[in-house]
């Protein structure tokens, strides 16, 4: 019964006027910024938090809470009406959902994905609420051998789930971990890595500074390069009779909403999983087990509840080890996480019993988000469907304007500035390459928790690097992260050995 | 683009050296009673860069990965057009900063991209152009406090600051 007093103190704060009004505002962004080809919740977001020091931290992180999970929503919008993704978590979205609107049913589609974001956001959340305490709970008991343990779990998923080439996702984690190491080395108190003697490198490199050159510079360089002219739109009409009719055609798909609700919420518990991978999951577990599998890719209903469900539930998911364990479940957490910490937040388990307002609070403006978006979304589609018709010549100056002035605002230091474009520059050519960054903007977060972990417990044991293996809890989670760190390399050997015999036959 | 995945690789192992030779300014190895030493951390993770550019480069001598076998142009006319122009662009406003400051970076840098890149009509480059400074004033200067810098423009805000500030 404590959660739920909890819970209820929680939407106190929620409900305050401020709060209340951030979640409605950051909803919309959100909506827009999902539903802008190029943009997802982690480049909203990334932009956006420098906004975010004017309110106190609970406003914050519950307005880039709301704007990440508006982004959710909005991502379906364009992946419907224009047929490219809004956002890399919404690329499932498109195998049904444009279809649908080349049918002429984009309404239905539109409405298949709101609906869907509500109920995978909703049923995450209340698992969100029943996890989340407990977890923490346990957390409590970890160490410094524990917390590395857990960092080393981070970063082995990105390696055996992220499905990119290894040795780039190691080089991805690996960049992102030296640029976190940058400045001082806070045991020693030495100053390292002061490259060419710059004295802007000795306040290190700040997190927002790699994910605005990452996730806004970087990205629009390689959408503008990428998408060459403006993309075509679908017509559609939108009438309220439609929307009733739909309405009822797709609250009997209840199926893959279930599907890609629990799907989604447990794959994005799993760092370097997170909403795009969980939305790919559904979308195929859902069209095995449906009755008329063949429909699915020429524009069933079905395959649009189950990736939007999917996404969503796993933007909560992920939020789930970012508060408990203070390990993001994504990248767009990773972001949210290097926030908390400017605000002086320490995420981890303590934060349950220390910032328990906080914590609730946020939990509680997840549900009244899930809450609004679905209105907004499904009133402002027609505004959503005259937006994108905005030219991306005047998105993209205001974008790169936003960078500027958000790489400026945390430090006040135009060295940062120029390294942001630097960094967006590099992203540009890595990701042609198909370089994962991610786990460098991950890294760069988790690198100042890792490294004293690392030591420190190394200093506890004399050196003895066992003691990641020995201990009750530390034990089992660094097996699990060799274990996942070794899996491409059966994989491999798998596929090799397949081939091999299909050469004899 | 099978060029330029060794060129990268390349490039990033010699990028991977140069942090290990500079983590190794500090103590790399074990401190008697202090644990590892401060440049230990980022030497050892430099290396297992260097190791997986090496990896890369051997990806791309047995042709394993799609960027080694890609016979695709790394940058087309069109790529290298757009980096120039944009790129270019927002080089060109991050360098003005530093003279005219952000107030007079912007307006232009707006500007020359509605106008040019863009080739939208003057009302519109004119209205967004001009907006832009006004909304990032009031938000930064004047409700967050966070003083954008304005170049040799500083004194023009004087009156600006009197009032709101």
């Amino acid at each position: 019964m404590d959660i739920i007093q909890h819970l209820l103190g929680g939407f106190l704060i929620a409900f305050e006027p401020l709060n209340l009004g951030l979640v409605v505002v950051g909803v919309t962004v959100g909506l827009f910024i999902g539903a802008m080809p190029g943009l997802g919740s982690v480049n909203g977001v990334a932009i956006l938090l420098p906004l975010t020091f004017l309110v106190p931290p609970t406003s914050a992180i519950i307005f880039l809470a709301a704007i990440y999970y508006g982004a959710m929503y909005g991502g379906a919008i364009s992946s419907i009406m224009l047929g490219i993704p809004g956002a890399s978590t919404a690329v499932a979205t498109t195998f049904d959902g444009r279809p649908l609107a080349l049918k002429g049913l984009a309404d239905k589609a539109l409405i298949a994905a709101a609906v869907a974001s509500f109920f995978g956001g909703t049923i995450s959340i209340i698992l969100f609420t029943g996890f989340a305490p407990a977890l923490a709970s346990v957390a409590l008991d970890f160490g410094d051998q524990e917390i590395f343990a857990l960092m080393l779990l981070a970063f082995a998923t990105f390696v055996g789930l992220g499905g990119d080439d290894i040795a780039k996702t190691v080089f991805s984690i690996c960049i992102g971990l030296v640029f976190s190491a940058v400045g001082m080395d806070i045991i020693s108190g030495t100053p390292r890595l002061v490259f060419f003697d710059i004295i802007g490198f000795l306040h290190g490199i700040n997190f927002l500074v790699l994910a605005i050159g990452v996730y806004g510079i970087g990205e629009m360089l390689w959408t503008i390069d990428s998408t060459r002219g403006n993309p075509m739109m679908s017509k559609v009409e939108v009438s309220a009779s439609r929307t009733v009719s739909h309405l009822k055609d797709v609250l009997k798909e209840w199926k893959p909403a279930w599907i890609g609700s629990l799907l989604g919420f447990f794959v994005g518990i799993l760092p370097a999983a997170g909403a795009t991978p969980g939305a790919l999951m559904a979308y195929g577990i859902s069209k095995m087990t449906s009755k008329t599998p063949e429909n699915y890719g020429k524009g069933d209903v079905g395959g649009v509840i189950a990736p939007e469900a999917a996404n969503n539930a796993a933007s909560t998911g992920a939020m789930l080890p970012m508060l408990t364990l203070g390990i993001p479940g994504s990248p767009t957490t990773a972001i949210l996480l290097g926030g908390m910490v400017i605000w002086g937040l320490v995420p981890g388990p303590m934060m349950f019993i220390e910032q328990s307002d906080f914590v609730w609070g946020l939990t509680a403006s997840l549900y009244a988000a899930n809450f609004f978006a679905v209105i907004i979304n499904i009133l402002f589609i027609p505004v959503f469907l005259y937006v994108l018709k905005m030219p991306f010549t005047v998105l993209a100056p205001i974008i790169f304007v936003l960078c500027l002035v958000g790489g400026y605002a945390p430090t006040e230091d135009m060295h940062d500035v120029w390294l942001m474009v630097i960094f967006g520059f590099g992203a540009y050519a890595l990701r042609k390459l198909d370089y994962p960054l991610a786990p460098a903007v991950l890294a760069i977060v988790l690198g100042p928790i890792a490294e004293p972990a690392l030591r420190q417990s190394l200093i506890i044991s004399g050196g003895d690097a066992t003691v990641f293996f020995t201990r009750p809890i530390a034990g089992p989670i660094t097996m699990i992260a060799i274990v996942l760190l070794l899996l491409p390399l059966v994989q491999v050997y798998r596929k090799k050995r397949k081939q091999a015999k299909n050469a004899e036959v | 683009m099978r060029r330029a995945e060794l060129v990268t690789a390349v490039l990033l192992a010699a990028f991977s050296i140069y942090l290990m030779w500079k983590s190794a300014e500090l103590n790399i190895g074990w401190v008697k009673h202090e644990g590892p030493g401060g440049g230990a951390w980022p030497f050892w993770l430099a290396a297992i860069m260097l190791i997986c550019n090496i990896w890369t480069i051997v990806n791309w001598v047995r042709r394993a990965t799609p960027q080694s076998r890609s016979q695709d142009q790394f940058m087309d006319a069109h790529a290298i057009r757009m980096l120039l122009l944009v790129g270019g662009s927002v080089v060109a406003l991050v360098a003005m900063v530093h003279v005219i400051g952000v107030y007079g970076a912007v307006p232009i840098f707006m500007l020359f991209y509605l106008r040019v890149l863009g080739r939208h009509g003057w009302v519109p480059t004119l209205v967004i152009s001009g907006t832009a400074p006004v909304v990032i004033f009031f938000f930064f200067d004047v409700a967050m406090r966070i003083v954008l810098p304005k170049g040799y423009l500083e004194p023009l805000f004087y009156p600006l600051y009197d009032i709101f500030l």
